[in-house]
């Protein structure tokens, strides 16, 4: 077992779990808040998307060398909260299904960049490449660094702000929270948005930093990953990122082993089984075999105010 | 508006919709959007070859669009199809091959089974684990799908493939377990095309999801489950076996992929054949109301778009076949969001109070 815990592969873990902690905790904030998000998988497309398209078009268009990714950064930001806010009227203001937006959410992100990048790029779904020192900031200490410090921030605002009590009581009991004067759109409104701008920054991290351009369907389910690591978290900040990390490891160990998995017995594992592990975790966890996984009781409840 | 007038005109508006947002965007990339969907829709309904794939695309449409139907109507949501059909298929090649000698009228009913068991089985974990958990068949039917799509590969990648073969796929089924091409049957109409028998099953389904959701005791309880649980348990209806039987019919329905695929399409399974067929069927289920007749109509359309898409990626300078699913998107969108017609509905009458 040793030599599976290199420096590499603990590097690669931390990249590889990195969309998935910015994603999960942008679901965090929308599933507290009681909306159900499905459609972390089609921001994640939209902010990979925007982010390479947009640093290559700072890099060869305008020549802003070092800086474009960082427009893309924000440009893949933003285009997570445009497509959250699609989202929010959908669920909140229209009171639609929520699963059913989102699952239209996730199939329209699976057309539009293609359709961009087929317009902008006459290419068929990818960008072009970006060259390599005009990616972000590869040190996986750095990266680190900056992951924690979020978790830290977003568990400080969950359970130490005002704004974090009314998110958490808005997801668990809504009349109350109404009859106490909170109002239950707009808190709501917040956490799909929030969701939107963190799911937005993990397919950018996606594109621009992990990868150096933008492929169809390149979150290749990793949207999905994260909203299983938020229910094996939990729906807590800090489980949810150790969930993460597991799950970025499961990702990091099927890629280094290239095929099979060898234990220390000899015996050969399929890569295939190593990337159900978290699929499998999350069922279990859901079912509760293992601890109980409880999500907030309003859940996916479009809230009806009493007139 | 009668209950008939609004099951047309919802989605009537919802398609012209997103045919509008569609065009928009076809503008805004600068290409002509009556161009684009004279290309997308006019390929559809050439003879033979246009309606022919057409049909043959609607196909497995039909088949998860129920899927999906008979999860709503019991109030589940089924996103698993993707996965029941992954298995299913695969296990449909898996009798196809091992069975190969057998006699055709003995191994084609045993593929058949093992589509429909196979696809049932899968589609009733999420049914088991929801009524005996009660936990979320969304998450557990993607979660499903995973495992599913990762299982398969991993038999035909170290079990079932022939070796040397660069593509990810089995070794044929058995030729006795082939099922004819429609053109053998209809003057006119060329065998290359691959409508197969199996488009009159996927009709068939529909008529006999239709029969058993509103002409039997169970699919009765399976409706009095989705409309109203505690109403439905109040009556004396257990709704954890609902929620299991539902779940099994749907996995039953989307397994039945298998049969088009294997059977009447490549005749071997492929691994990554699905284009998508579980995730459409939830928009072919919505726009179709939730109504085996809607099925067929949205299936149709989706379908024609499929096959369209091919014409506009070759003949259109800036559009490319994505347009497809941006308008499917755009669609369930729509119909999900049928509070936003109403609100525009609400916010013109209203107007014109003000303006009286």
């Amino acid at each position: 077992m040793r030599d599976i815990f290199t420096l590499s592969l603990i590097a690669s873990t931390i990249r590889l779990a990195t969309p998935l902690v910015l994603a999960a905790l942008g679901g965090l904030f929308s599933e507290r808040s009681g909306v159900i998000n499905i459609a972390l998988e089609g921001k994640m497309l939209a902010g990979a998307f925007t982010a390479a398209a947009l640093t290559y078009a700072a890099d060869k268009r305008l020549g802003m060398g070092t800086a474009s990714p960082w427009i893309g950064l924000l440009g893949g930001m933003i285009a997570g909260l445009f497509i959250a806010v699609i989202y929010a009227l959908s669920c909140i203001k229209f009171k639609a299904e929520q699963v059913v937006s989102g699952a239209a959410i996730n199939i329209l992100m699976l057309g539009i960049p293609g359709f961009l990048s087929g317009a902008f790029f006459l290419s068929s779904g990818s960008t072009p490449q970006i060259p390599k020192d005009h990616l972000l900031p590869q040190s996986p200490i750095f990266i680190a660094v900056v992951v924690l410090a979020l978790v830290a921030l977003i568990w400080y605002v969950l359970y130490n702000t005002p704004f974090g009590l009314r998110l958490r009581s808005v997801g668990e009991n809504p009349e109350a929270a109404d009859a106490a004067g909170v109002s239950v759109s707009r808190i709501r409104y917040s956490g799909v948005l929030l969701a939107g701008v963190l799911a937005g920054l993990g397919g950018a991290y996606l594109s621009i930093g992990q990868s150096s351009l933008f492929t169809r369907n390149m979150t290749a389910g990793r949207g999905f990953i994260a909203l299983a690591a938020l229910i094996f978290g939990k729906w807590r900040p800090v489980q949810t990122m150790l969930a993460c990390l597991l799950f970025g490891f499961t990702e990091a160990v099927s890629i280094q082993m290239q095929g099979v998995f060898k234990l220390p017995s000899g015996e050969d594992i399929p890569v295939q089984f190593i990337q159900m592990v978290p699929y499998v975790l999350t069922i279990v966890v859901l079912a509760g075999f293992i601890g109980s996984s409880r999500p907030p009781r309003a859940l996916g409840i479009p809230y009806q105010k009493e007139k | 508006m009668n209950k008939l007038a609004r099951d047309l005109l919802f989605p009537l508006i919802a398609v012209v919709a997103a045919f509008i947002v569609g065009g928009i965007l076809i503008l805004l990339v600068g290409d002509n959007p009556i161009d684009a969907y004279r290309l997308l829709l006019g390929s559809a309904l050439s003879w033979p070859d246009g309606i022919g794939y057409t049909l043959f695309h609607a196909t497995p449409l039909i088949f998860t669009g129920l899927a999906v139907l008979v999860g709503f109507r019991c109030g589940l949501f089924n996103i698993g199809a993707e996965g029941q059909l992954y298995i299913a298929s695969f296990a449909t090649a898996w009798v196809g091959i091992t069975f190969a000698r057998l006699n055709p009228w003995l191994l084609i009913p045993f593929c058949c089974l093992a589509a429909i068991s196979v696809g049932a089985v899968w589609g009733a974990i999420p049914g088991v684990l929801k009524a005996r958990f009660g936990s979320h068949e969304v998450i557990n039917t993607i979660m499903l799908n995973f495992i599913a799509v990762a299982l398969v590969s991993y038999f035909t990648q170290y079990h079932y493939k022939v070796p040397g073969d660069p593509i990810l796929q089995t070794a044929p089924i058995g030729e006795g377990a082939h099922i004819a091409h429609l053109g053998k049957f209809i003057p006119g109409f060329p065998e290359r095309i691959p409508l197969n028998l199996a488009f009159l099953l996927a009709l068939l389904c529909c008529l006999l999801v239709y029969l058993f959701l509103w002409r039997t005791k169970w699919g009765y309880e399976i409706r009095a489950t989705g409309s109203n649980p505690f109403a439905a348990e109040y009556g004396g209806i257990s709704i954890r076996k609902q929620i299991i039987l539902a779940m099994a019919v749907s996995g039953a329905l989307a397994g039945m992929v298998g049969i088009h695929e294997v059977l009447g399409n490549r005749h071997r399974y492929y691994d990554g054949f699905s284009d998508n067929y579980g995730f459409t069927g939830i928009a072919v289920a919505l726009l179709g109301r939730n109504h085996p007749v809607g099925v067929i109509l949205a299936a149709l359309l989706f379908a024609a778009l499929q096959h369209g898409g091919i014409y506009v990626d070759g003949f259109s300078q800036h559009v490319t076949k994505d347009i497809v699913q941006v308008l499917q998107g755009v669609i369930i969108l729509f119909v999900a969001a049928e509070g936003f017609f109403r609100w525009l509905l609400r916010r013109k009458a209203s107007m014109e109070r003000l303006r009286a």
